[in-house]
């Protein structure tokens, strides 16, 4: 039975869902407002034309771009090393698995600026100029963690005499790893995929320590604030960016918890 | 005409860091032969079957299948097919396809898998359950689709793994019955491993009884039986009065362990030993008694209905002479 919620209660739910929310929907309205200097309110009318000037400016071009393409990579590299580094750590016992589950596990819990720095001060020490490929590697140090999460916990749920039974059946590694691990980890390596790319994609900190003189879309936004004109246009892509960040975010919260009924249960 | 030796193993060992899980076994089994592993839950059973599928490899010592040295050969170049204890179905494949595995495995092409996985499936009367995916099949259906994934790849031996431990009593019954009809059926040599004395001895042609890593006993169920070797065998293959030296040797004999069955003792009016009756206790189909002669203990099992002298009186008891084994080892 469901006791119905004192008033009380329901009004701070909502409040706290109101803190939560609302500075999200100022900016969806604000990415309307035919007002370019400063944010005002109420706005003083509203317009299409900021999606319009976004569609032409070339920097928002380049910057998403760039935040793609750093995603994507950062995603898959993410993709291939947590999920070997999970498949050793769950299939196989050895000399120190319990520090390594806790190294790869750390990157997500210092504070960014912390890895910033450290790969800061890595890339200068080892003469390797900023560019691209520095931004993909921060990048990769916080993908592979949340692919690992999502890895490892479904390895652990997949019976060890599956592998063998495939074994048995004539498949070598090779083969039992394309018939009989990915479909059985292949939701938890969306999920982790998913949620590693909505992670690159907005990420600040760690970009700027290893940025050279591009800017990721988040960075492009950052330098646009202290910008005075058009500044709908920031909103405009704000919602872009809350719209390609949220959906794999819900989509990887669905995959993983149907993911609970359909592996493992080997037994 | 002599068969040929499916499996041998020579001087076989496997070592777990500083524990001899298999220590020096020397083994051969016949083709076709159903062959149990017989033995108390770490008695190097289970690792002798995981030695023949692959899975380990020994420390030192050869295994041969079929006349071939099979030193680092993966389990999945090696003509054998394990029913595991989990039964390792795949969960994300229907039964058809976890059946039709090892062929597609081979590049058979859909047509020929499926008519031979069904075939199989038809072997184990779980035909009409292709569709279906594993969890959706109770334990002794899945028991089934383990065994038909085995077959369809038509091995020269089949492993199974206590193969019959997660089943409840009436199933594993009917499971036994099935299961050595379709060893005879189909002519495959079976090894399994069971701790369980009953399972081996009712369906094995043969069995070895393990302890501690060592193979103890090799022999049929019945000569293991009616002549174990050692103490163990006599208590773990059904029980046993376990007679030592000294109170074989004031029966006349020589002073060697010997092996007297329960049921093998019998009550009679005069000549026998006079033994004193401590207790007994009813057991449906018979009564089970416990004797003293000289000191040691008895168990005498007798028929229910025979009248029994009250407890702590004294009986005269006998036992044919052949019934008495004489053990070699202690």
């Amino acid at each position: 039975m469901h006791s119905k919620a004192p008033w009380g209660l329901k009004i701070a739910a909502g409040l706290g869902l109101a803190f939560l929310h609302l500075p999200i929907l100022l900016i969806f309205v604000y990415a309307f407002t035919t007002e370019e200097k400063s944010y005002q309110w109420p706005p003083p009318g509203f317009t299409l034309k900021w999606f319009g000037v976004a569609w032409e400016r070339s920097d928002v071009w380049e910057a998403l771009a760039l935040s793609l393409k750093v995603a994507s990579i950062s995603t898959l590299i993410a993709l291939v090393l947590g999920t070997l580094c999970a498949a050793a750590v769950s299939r196989t016992r050895f000399f120190g698995r319990e520090t390594i589950s806790l190294l790869v596990i750390l990157p997500i819990a210092l504070p960014g600026i912390i890895t910033g720095i450290a790969l800061r001060s890595a890339f200068n020490l080892a003469d390797i100029p900023f560019s691209f490929w520095t931004i993909v590697l921060g990048h990769a140090t916080f993908c592979i963690v949340v692919v690992y999460n999502n890895a490892v916990a479904r390895f652990r749920r997949l019976s060890g005499s599956l592998i063998e039974a495939s074994m048995d059946l004539g498949a070598n590694s090779f083969q039992t790893f394309r018939y009989v691990i990915l479909p059985n980890i292949a939701t938890a390596l969306l999920a982790g995929g998913m949620l590693a790319f909505a992670l690159s994609f907005d990420e600040v900190i760690v970009t700027t320590f290893t940025a050279g003189q591009q800017s990721t879309l988040p960075i492009w936004m950052l330098e646009e604030l202290v910008r005075p004109r058009q500044r709908p246009v920031t909103n405009v892509v704000a919602v872009l960016v809350v719209l390609m960040t949220v959906l794999p975010i819900i989509a990887a919260y669905y995959l993983t918890r149907d993911g609970e009924h359909s592996a493992g249960q080997g037994k | 005409m002599p068969m040929s030796t499916a499996v041998l193993f020579k001087q076989v060992s496997r070592y777990f860091d500083q524990v001899k899980a298999v220590d020096k076994v020397n083994l051969a089994i016949q083709e076709g032969e159903f062959f149990a592993m017989l033995g108390p839950s770490g008695s190097g059973k289970t690792t002798c079957l995981r030695l023949i599928a692959g899975f380990e490899q020994p420390s030192t010592g050869q295994i041969e299948i079929f006349g071939e040295a099979v030193a680092g050969v993966p389990p999945y170049r090696r003509q054998v097919n394990t029913v595991f204890q989990d039964y390792a179905l795949f969960p994300h494949l229907n039964i058809l396809d976890n059946v039709a595995y090892g062929l597609m495995i081979r590049g058979i092409d859909k047509k020929t898998r499926y008519q031979a996985a069904e075939e199989a499936l038809n072997l184990v009367q779980l035909s009409g359950f292709s569709a279906r995916k594993p969890a959706q099949l109770s334990g002794g259906q899945r028991q089934r689709v383990a065994l038909a994934r085995a077959l369809v790849n038509k091995p020269k031996v089949l492993l199974l793994d206590e193969p019959l431990g997660a089943l409840d009593l009436k199933l594993r019954e009917q499971m036994q019955e099935e299961l050595k009809a379709l060893q005879k059926q189909l002519g495959i040599t079976f090894v399994f491993v069971t701790h369980d004395q009953g399972e081996a001895l009712s369906m094995a042609d043969r069995i070895a009884v393990f302890n501690q890593g060592k193979i103890i006993q090799v022999d049929t169920p019945q000569a293991l039986y009616r002549r174990p070797n050692s103490p163990f065998v006599a208590n773990f293959v059904g029980s046993s009065n376990v007679l030592p030296p000294e109170f074989v040797k004031r029966l006349g004999l020589p002073a060697q362990w010997a092996s007297l069955r329960p049921e093998d003792i019998q009550l009679v009016h005069s000549a026998g030993y006079s033994a004193t009756l401590l207790s007994h206790s009813y057991m449906g189909s018979a009564n089970r008694l416990q004797l003293v002669l000289n000191d040691q203990v008895l168990h005498a099992l007798v028929p229910h209905h025979l009248a029994l002298p009250p407890d702590n009186s004294q009986v005269q008891i006998t036992w044919q002479p052949s019934d008495l084994h004489l053990m070699e080892s202690a």
